[in-house]
């Protein structure tokens, strides 16, 4: 059997550029002008994950997102990798979920797309980091659901094998399918796009749904449908006095473990 | 929603080879604060899930739990997300407690959110901080963007408040002989049923290293460059009884095996009394981790690391020197 595989994938700021992330002391909104917008790194081995079941079982793997328009352009960088299809949802009504509207958003757009064997994420995403929506998502289409997952199967009998990460070492499951499931750094490489990919990207389907072409409650979307509502946000202030120590590394040593020893700490 | 109706702090605590972990001792800490914070002193619960229960008692109530409720059956053995994630909501729905700690622990991070949405309430993941606001509400303060930026979360209209926090970002409180109620409690649940099985619980050989309880913590960055650069820096560790934590570029170079101590936002807190730190950039996801720690001092060539401004001493120079010439005068 064929696998239909969906993969949610986020766009977050890049990173390599927090820096440059400032809070409007007015607005009281993030300001992330000048950071390049990506695919967040665990996405991407939940693609790769897709993309080698794919290649092993035969069948599709298709793409969603929640994400403004804009969120295009890294979809077409998501299809080059080897990806079929892919929806963006995208709509005013959207902005400002928490993980539980947004899982529930993403369950609409995939259920409105067709019917898929196996849903795989990212385990947590580099911008908000909650690692809650693959759980959140797999309740809304109440089937099982496993995070951390480090490898993963198919048997041909509509059962994936799958070791997961735990606090203690891992756990080998046999979870019947459909199934959701979020991957982790160590489960594989992501691919890197290849021009012929990156041509054959241009004419792949990408559709993007509104609110009103989701089946979706307007009660339980966006910032309104959220449980968890933002309060104040400020940038912690965590500078020190930064006082230099300097001279040769013998002189640098000495006086290292003289601070050393003024904090109380008995070496040794 | 009668949100009300909803009295008491519940705090899943968590069991690992054999014992109470210490993130949820420390959760059960910060619940004994934030019970001091709330008008009506609501009833501290300790929920535990799993074999063979009873030998926990008398260490939860000593650590803040006034009643403790215990799901003991063999089916929570293994870790069944699913079972767990269950027994947990059917715990709140029974208790209705106004707030539910879990660990940020991989299964925490797991079973918090399943729970959530059992409840069809909202949780904020990974606090830094939680407090109760004048007007009674509970704040969960939240990183975003590595730490860079920290933002209040509240949940004003569904209840349980549902928060994980890390470990070594509240502290452990000891009341000495204190008792607690102990009660047992046995939902049904049916999770998945057999639509999952488990097929090898595999433990792992390699010892762990915990940064928790370490007074001081040696770690380096990208600038190690080497293999034999780390193993300088762990000789340096031992020498001064301390232990090496890693970052995410140790990780990915493969100069360490332990992911159980990297620092930061996708890693462990710590706040030791002295924090070492060797060719280290200081990205926000690295600093966060290291806020409370006593006495920063930083090594790097470049002045212009941000490491330096979240630093009390900084030296400008080759860590290799530093450390060398450390090891020697030790």
């Amino acid at each position: 059997m064929s696998l239909s595989i969906a993969v949610c994938v986020k766009p977050v700021p890049d990173s390599d550029h927090y820096d440059k992330i400032t809070i409007d002391p007015k607005t009281k909104r993030v300001n992330r002008d000048g950071i390049p917008t990506i695919i967040n790194t665990m996405d991407k081995n939940a693609i790769e994950a897709a993309l080698k079941l794919k290649e092993e079982h035969g069948g599709k793997v298709t793409v969603f997102t929640m994400a403004p328009d804009s969120a295009v352009e890294n979809l077409r960088r998501v299809l080059a990798m080897g990806v079929d299809e892919a929806f963006l949802c995208s709509d005013r009504a959207l902005g400002g979920a928490d993980t539980w509207a947004t899982s529930y958003t993403l369950y609409k757009a995939i259920a409105k797309a067709g019917a898929y064997d196996i849903v795989i994420l990212g385990n947590e995403t580099e911008d908000g980091g909650t690692a809650q929506v693959p759980s959140q998502l797999g309740e809304w289409m109440a089937i099982p659901h496993m995070t951390n997952v480090l490898s993963m199967a198919y048997d041909g009998e509509h059962k994936m094998t799958i070791s997961r990460k735990t606090d203690e070492g891992s756990i080998k499951y046999r979870v019947a399918l459909p199934a959701v499931f979020s991957v982790v750094r160590e489960t594989n490489e992501p691919r890197i796009p290849n021009v012929m990919g990156i041509l054959k990207a241009k004419s792949k389907p990408l559709t993007i749904f509104r609110a009103e072409d989701l089946d979706v409650n307007p009660e339980f979307i966006g910032l309104k449908g959220s449980p968890t509502q933002p309060g104040d946000i400020f940038s912690p202030d965590m500078s020190r006095k930064s006082e230099v120590i300097s001279g040769e590394p013998e002189e640098i040593a000495v006086k290292i473990i003289a601070e050393i020893k003024k904090t109380g700490y008995v070496i040794g | 929603m009668d949100i009300s109706a909803y009295k008491g702090i519940h705090v899943f605590c968590e069991i690992s080879k054999g014992n109470i972990i210490e993130n949820s001792l420390e959760l059960l800490g910060e619940a004994t604060v934030l019970k001091s914070k709330i008008a009506h002193t609501p009833e501290v619960t300790a929920v535990v899930i799993g074999y063979a229960l009873d030998q926990y008692t008398d260490l939860l109530a000593e650590h803040g739990a006034d009643r403790i409720v215990l799901i003991d059956d063999k089916k929570y053995q293994d870790y069944r997300p699913d079972f767990y994630a269950e027994a947990l909501a059917q715990t709140a729905k029974k208790y209705l407690p106004e707030i539910l700690l879990v660990g940020a622990t991989l299964k925490g991070e797991e079973i918090g959110p399943t729970t959530a949405m059992m409840l069809h309430t909202g949780m904020a993941a990974h606090c830094v901080e939680l407090n109760i606001r004048e007007d009674g509400q509970f704040v969960q303060v939240v990183p975003a963007f590595g730490g860079k930026v920290l933002g209040d979360i509240l949940c004003p209209n569904f209840r349980p408040q549902m928060a994980s926090m890390k470990a070594g970002l509240s502290s452990k409180v000891t009341f000495k002989g204190k008792e607690a109620v102990v009660e047992s409690f046995s939902p049904d649940v049916k999770g998945f049923g057999d639509k999952i099985e488990i097929v090898e619980v595999i433990e792992e050989t390699k010892e762990k290293i915990t940064l928790g309880g370490a007074e001081l913590v040696i770690t380096g960055g990208f600038g190690i460059g080497t293999q034999e650069g780390w193993y300088k820096l762990e000789q340096l560790a031992t020498k001064l009884g301390g232990v090496t934590g890693c970052t995410r570029p140790a990780l990915d170079e493969g100069w360490t095996e332990h992911d159980e101590t990297m620092i930061g936002t996708s890693g462990v807190a710590i706040k030791p009394k002295v924090y070492l730190g060797f060719g280290i950039s200081g990205a926000a996801h690295h600093t966060c981790g290291i806020k409370t720690a006593g006495t920063i001092i930083s090594v790097n060539k470049d002045p212009n690391a941000p490491i330096f401004d979240v630093s009390d001493y900084k030296v400008v120079g080759d860590w290799e020197k530093i450390v060398e010439a450390l090891i020697q005068v030790l």
